[in-house]
């Protein structure tokens, strides 16, 4: 099996092919240790999960499907705010408080999602839990994954929003809703990195944290990254911009494959 | 193969994550389809939808996507030029962190305008809205409550005017874009509103207790609040329509 010729074939009557794998460099270096690990036989499986990676995921959900995407992700975060407060270990005060308002959000959240669900004749999901064994027994590592729910539950609310385009529920148009829910969670993050002591938005170097932050900050489109609608910020606007700037103007996406992965949010969904 | 390495660019190219080219290149179809589209719509208009100063003296931001887009550029202008003012002499109260971190908000606001510039002047030519004037003597840009306080308006209203806009937009690409961009303002809009009160980054005055939502006003309402501190008259009638 050729695979390179396949691929070469696939771009000559799709333009794109390339485009719809994670980086040019990561199909090629994955070929490569591939080849070297002498797993042949295994090629095959291997070819197919990389189409089903680059051409599975075309098929747009349905508006349910995103709500109860977005409905897992509430929950997660409800979870894992009703287990901090249980803990015990917020300083009372400012961080007690700060703390209660965003579980009282989350429930909001959970609340109008199960609704809007129902009201669209769906079922919502439920018993999303944060994994039990995946709890910080200490505050500052309490307040780690918090920041990783807040800024990856942002990036994925952004990355539902054009799937939501012209979604109504009777008068609400569910994309202003998902919107107004998205600024929030930002506002979230934004106070739990103050607590942090972080800028309240994402700095470029967060994309190279280790775990659990850094996937918040990784995935196709970095955080990092500096590039947008193919106009590089640093250097082709009127005025000159540092990396650092251009990264942190503007919030990136993270698709819902990218979410439910082990390594992001998908990891601390458990009993 | 090496066409295909080829087609890929410099090192840096090579290891660019690919789903933004792919955007990119939609975008481009996208933008050059909503341009066209957008100009059929304009033409078939009367004088008064068009963009630019109107024979009444006023800027008319425009109709459809390109509407919505002149729309944030006239906010971000006006944004910039506020932390411009903050940035080049900052008050006196302000700590060494708090003028550090203003000073990357007035970039962040800086890139925005300076991005949906290029990004209107490419996708719409002859349609972007002129430099507006800034007007804000109600600010005491030594005092660093009053800053705040400005600060505070500008953001949250930033957040509401996206919030409300974002359904109007045509072109997923550009919804994406204003996505990217408010919530930068929001975490603006939660460390200005923390700066005055730690704690009311999202307190019951600006989130709605029972939905958990936060606010969304059309592109009229915003533009009435914005007008006082905008010399020239902003139309915002047609935005996204």
């Amino acid at each position: 099996m050729n695979i390179f010729r396949i691929i070469e074939q696939l771009s000559e009557v799709d333009a794109d092919t390339l485009g719809r794998f994670d980086s040019r460099r990561a199909v090629f270096k994955t070929l490569g240790s591939t080849a070297k690990r002498g797993a042949l036989a295994a090629a095959p499986v291997f070819v197919a999960s990389l189409f089903q990676k680059a051409y599975g995921q075309t098929a747009k959900p349905t508006v349910v499907e995103v709500l109860n995407y977005a409905q897992t992700l509430e929950l997660l975060e409800e979870d894992f705010y009703k287990k901090m407060v249980a803990a015990g270990q917020i300083p009372t005060g400012a961080p007690k408080a700060a703390i209660d308002l965003i579980l009282k959000h989350e429930s909001a959240h959970v609340k109008l999602l199960d609704a809007t669900i129902k009201a669209l004749g769906g079922t919502p999901v439920t018993g999303i839990k944060f994994k039990t064994s995946a709890f910080p027994a200490d505050y500052a590592t309490q307040l780690v994954v918090a920041q990783a729910l807040e800024d990856t539950g942002v990036r994925a609310y952004k990355g539902q929003a054009g799937n939501l385009m012209g979604a109504m529920a009777g008068t609400t148009n569910l994309l202003q809703v998902a919107l107004q829910i998205h600024s929030v969670e930002a506002r979230h993050a934004a106070h739990i990195r103050g607590m942090r002591q972080q800028t309240a938005w994402i700095q470029a170097a967060d994309s190279s944290l280790p775990a659990p932050l850094g996937p918040a900050y990784t995935g196709a489109i970095r955080e990092s990254n500096v590039v947008q609608s193919n106009v590089n910020i640093t250097n082709q606007l009127a005025n000159p911009y540092s990396a650092n700037d251009a990264a942190a103007s503007f919030d990136e996406v993270l698709t819902m494959a990218e979410v439910t992965d082990a390594s992001r949010a998908g990891g601390l969904i458990g009993a | 193969m090496s066409k295909i390495i080829n087609s890929g660019g410099d090192e840096a190219e090579f290891a660019k994550p690919l789903y933004v080219p792919i955007k990119r290149r939609s975008f481009f179809m996208y933008a050059g389809a909503t341009a066209g589209a957008t100009a059929l719509l304009l033409s078939g208009c009367s004088d008064d939808d068009d963009n630019g100063v109107t024979p009444a003296g006023m800027v008319n931001l425009g109709a459809g996507d390109v509407g919505v887009l002149n729309f944030a550029y006239a906010l971000e202008q006006l944004e910039a030029a506020f932390y411009a003012r903050v940035k080049a002499s900052p008050a006196s109260d302000f700590s060494a962190t708090e003028k550090d971190y203003f000073v990357q908000v007035a970039a962040h606001e800086a890139i925005h305008r300076d991005f949906f510039k290029a990004a209107i002047n490419r996708d719409a030519p002859g349609k972007i809205i002129q430099d507006l004037t800034p007007v804000f003597d109600t600010i005491d840009f030594t005092k660093r409550a009053s800053v705040l306080s400005a600060a505070r308006t500008f953001e949250d209203l930033g957040v509401q005017a996206y919030n409300g806009a974002g359904k109007y937009l045509k072109t997923p690409a550009y919804l994406v874009i204003a996505g990217q961009i408010v919530s930068v303002e929001a975490r603006h809009a939660a460390y200005v509103r923390d700066l005055i009160s730690n704690g009311s980054f999202a307190d019951d005055s600006i989130i709605d207790p029972i939905t958990g939502l936060d606010k969304a006003l059309e592109p009229t309402a915003v533009i009435a609040a914005a007008q006082g501190f905008i010399k020239e008259k902003l139309d915002a009638t047609n935005v996204g329509k």
